[in-house]
């Protein structure tokens, strides 16, 4: 392995050189919020406390209903095939690369209290359902992690081998005996880690904590960490609270990484799939209305915003057209520089280097929460610079920092098979450097790299987080000033804006991973 | 001190650069969200002043009132702000003590709040009464906060953290009910819908449906009335008095052109400036008689009792009401 990582020695300097860089990015702002913390030293109030409890209760309600949602989905969708099944698995990431604030208006259109569901359930006498507090945080988590959630589960369904399949078939298994020796296993092995990487997105929840909570009783304390700084510009309480926000990120990413695991079903020779023993009509309806009922919870929203705001957008302000313009150049910086550090650092992994120690690097910006690198950025950058003038340059810094781990995700396992399938080739033809990198590397790294950096650049499209904390008039990303439209009560206006934001995030999207594909053999 | 170096600088700057001083000045007033949109106050008073300043007039709208403070700590020395406008007296004892304000030179002898004026680094604009806001076919309106907190109206408040008004009802509590706040408080959290930063927000909730009531002001029902020619909002009178709030705007420490700012806090106090505000800001003007309010304003409701704490005071218990606050809710 080590002679094999040889060739490519240069692109792993760099690699380790931005590995440390990375590590550096995050750690000094971390150390700068730690020296911080100490000097407030007020300890932790009780509001405080309540919003680390509220984070921790809405993070495991929300994975819990993500998982149990879920599971049902996931086996319509391992167990049926049907016209539209791949646009539905399709369908099934979006909600993951939608911006935060455009999925919370669109839950706000079909759940608020002249929303739809409310609008039915008055017409039915019936109680309202309330969108704001708890439930409403949670039903957006919920709606934001289902896809996940279903997508995570699903895999470990389709890694039952057929032939597992049909040897429960000879022995003519029941429905029962197939959740027994089948489901139950493999629900057992894949949900606590599915549970355990939703609780940790949702543990870090900013933008849906900031529209839908509030107030003492609907705090999290990332929200708490942006009223600290915001409204009562105490950074040593907002570094205090940042340190706490570490640990549960720690703590939460540290269970993940423990249980996220493979199922052990063996290895098959990828036959197609065999109809699952067992099938009745009953349970042919049952995943049906499942599949109904989550397409419905995942669609309806995104159809309330698109409806709501098509009309709006050729009257939209200019402020909002400029923030649109901000927004792109922002992404595209954030995805350049989130993809700048990411080649080099998968390369470096993929070569066996220092393969713990380093994805460390990748967990660590998953457990390190944009809010208090942004404040330590703040803090580092306040005794030099106006911090606010710097808004978007941080903005832009964090969101690739963000990005980074989903990139490495992407990039790593392509980078092992493209050494592994085309690396004895390119030694025997004394391919080094530059141009094994060119031609024997790089074509393989093509679509995850589109992929990944489709996702940097959505998330960086959508990101309402690091820009609300010390942005000023003038530098508006579109989510803030749609957020700010919101507020002013210009309905109208917001949900134009955010079809436009909903637009540019899934375009941005869809031209990287296309880009991916492009002439791409595989 | 800070006057005479600049006045040195300008003089010295007006020698070097000779033609190029004919660029216009800029003051920059900083000024919450509300103030500053197009059905506001802000483009009136920005073309009447810019009429006879020679000046440039740029608002800068930073959230709400409170956020306005905040802002200005976490910009320091650095800030481009000229001018402060929107804090109220809840706030102005902070901002003092955080060294952010200069005193001003403004005459307010024509002043026509139900109070005393005498802040030597604050000058009010607009004052009026806090109170809850619902629609008139609302029954059972309450009429105190006992009655509130007993019933099951659902009501939307800000936060008093960002918010002036948010402030106002946590003064306004502390002040009717005193060591029995916390209870009040309590009674009250199962009819918060929601907490929002501004008043813009908690408003927009309101209007959308989501609350039956929201706090705002007793001049609120006005702008339905005469902008909208809708009668259907009132203010619900509360036995034990309103709270008052006066806004009022200051001259910044680190403002770069100090006696333009000066001469905005002047032009503040003229009809030019407060025959804007009631239809814009919905407010009562800090320098109108009442006669000269607008057809429609007679409409309101008039609190008995005006409740105010002096800002020295305002500020000491501002703290610990917070923190009731935050407790009582976050149960």
């Amino acid at each position: 392995m080590a002679s094999r990582a040889q060739p490519l020695n240069w692109v792993q300097a760099i690699g380790a050189g931005f590995a440390l860089l990375v590590a550096l990015m995050l750690l000094g702002p971390l150390l700068a919020v730690a020296l911080r913390a100490e000097a407030g030293g007020a300890g932790l109030r009780a509001a405080d406390w309540a919003a680390i409890r509220f984070t921790l209760v809405q993070a495991a309600l929300s994975a819990a209903l993500s998982c149990l949602c879920a599971v049902p989905v996931a086996r319509a969708l391992a167990r049926r095939r049907f016209a539209g099944r791949q646009a539905y698995i399709a369908l099934m990431g979006a909600p993951f690369i939608l911006p935060v604030i455009v999925a919370v208006s669109g839950l706000l259109a079909v759940f608020g209290q002249s929303g739809w569901v409310n609008d039915t359930l008055r017409a039915l006498n019936l109680r309202t359902v309330d969108i704001y507090g708890l439930s409403g945080v949670v039903l957006a988590h919920v709606f934001l992690n289902l896809p996940l959630a279903v997508r995570l589960i699903l895999q470990a369904w389709l890694a039952v081998p057929s032939e597992r399949v049909r040897l429960a078939q000879s022995l003519s298994f029941a429905g029962r005996d197939m959740r027994r020796h089948f489901e139950a296993p493999l629900l057992r092995a894949t949900v606590p880690g599915a549970a355990l990487v939703i609780f940790l997105i949702c543990t870090t929840s900013f933008a849906v904590a900031l529209i839908l909570g509030g107030g003492p009783a609907a705090t999290t304390v990332e929200l708490a960490i942006y009223q600290a700084f915001r409204f009562d510009f105490d950074l040593g309480r907002a570094a205090l609270l940042g340190l706490v926000q570490v640990g549960i990120c720690l703590g939460a990413g540290l269970l993940a990484w423990r249980f996220v695991r493979g199922v052990g079903f063996g290895a098959g020779l990828d036959r197609p799939a065999l109809p699952w023993p067992g099938d009745t009509a009953r349970a042919r309806i049952g995943d049906g209305a499942w599949l109904g009922l989550a397409a419905a919870f995942l669609l309806l929203p995104l159809l309330a915003i698109t409806g709501d705001g098509i009309a709006a957008i050729s009257g939209l302000p200019v402020s909002v057209w400029q923030a649109a313009g901000r927004s792109i150049l922002l992404a595209l910086a954030s995805t350049t520089l989130a993809v700048t550090l990411a080649l080099p650092i998968a390369l470096l992994i993929a070569g066996h280097a220092a393969r713990a120690g380093l994805e460390g690097v990748g967990l660590l910006s998953l457990a390190v929460s944009p809010l208090v690198v942004g404040t330590g950025l703040f803090i580092l950058v306040f005794e030099v610079a106006d911090p606010v003038a710097l808004s978007l340059p941080i903005t832009g810094l964090v969101n690739a920092l963000v990005a980074l781990p989903f990139l490495l995700r992407a990039l790593i396992p392509a980078a092992m098979a493209a050494e592994a399938t085309q690396g004895r080739l390119a030694d025997a033809l004394g391919l080094r450097g530059l141009s094994r990198l060119r031609h024997a590397i790089l074509p393989r790294l093509r679509r995850p790299l589109g992929f990944g950096a489709g996702l940097a650049a959505a998330f960086s499209m959508g990101d309402l987080g690091v820009i609300a904390l010390f942005s000023a008039q003038g530098q508006e990303t579109l989510p803030l000033e749609m957020y700010r439209l919101f507020g002013a009560y210009r309905t109208n206006d917001a949900q134009g804006a955010a079809v436009l934001l909903m637009a540019l995030s899934l375009g941005l999207f869809w031209l990287f991973d296309r880009g991916g594909r492009v002439n791409a053999a595989t | 001190m800070t006057f005479a170096r600049h006045t040195i600088m300008t003089l010295g700057l007006t020698l070097i650069t000779g033609g190029a001083m004919a660029q216009t000045p800029v003051l920059t007033v900083y000024t919450y969200d509300s103030f500053n949109t197009e059905w506001g106050p802000g483009p009136a008073v920005e073309a009447a002043f810019e009429e006879t300043c020679a000046c440039d007039l740029q608002f800068v709208a930073t959230g709400d009132g409170a956020a306005i403070l905040s802002r200005l700590r976490l910009e320091g020395a650095r800030s481009e702000a000229d001018v402060v406008l929107g804090l109220d007296t809840n706030l102005t004892a902070a901002a003092v003590a955080a060294g952010l304000m200069a005193e001003h030179a403004t005459e307010t002898g024509a002043l026509t709040l139900p109070v005393a004026w005498d802040d030597p680094h604050f000058v009010p604009f607009d004052w009026g009464y806090f109170a809850f806001v619902h629609r008139t076919d609302m029954e059972n309106v309450p009429d105190s906060f006992e009655a509130l907190a007993a019933s099951d109206a659902r009501i939307v408040i800000q936060d008093p953290r960002s918010s002036t008004p948010g402030l106002g009802l946590l003064m306004w509590v502390q002040n009717v009910h005193g060591v029995a706040a916390p209870a009040i408080w309590e009674g009250l959290a199962d009819n918060i819908v929601t907490v929002t930063p501004g008043w813009s927000e908690a408003y927009g909730l309101f209007l959308e449906g989501e609350a039956d009531m929201v706090l705002s002001y007793t001049t609120s029902p006005a702008y339905h009335l005469i902008a909208e020619e809708d009668a259907g909002f009132a203010a619900a009178a509360f036995t034990d008095g309103h709270y008052l709030q006066i806004e009022v705007a200051g001259i910044l420490a680190t403002a770069d052109n100090p006696d333009l700012a000066q001469s905005f806090l002047d032009f503040m106090l003229s009809p030019a400036f407060q025959e804007v505000i009631p239809t814009t800001n919905w407010m009562y003007p800090a320098a109108l008689a009442t006669e000269r309010l607008p057809g429609g304003f007679e409409t309101l409701i008039e609190p008995e009792r005006a409740l105010i704490y002096p800002s020295d005071e305002a500020e000491a218990i501002r703290d610990a009401a917070l923190a009731t606050w935050q407790a009582a809710l976050s149960r």
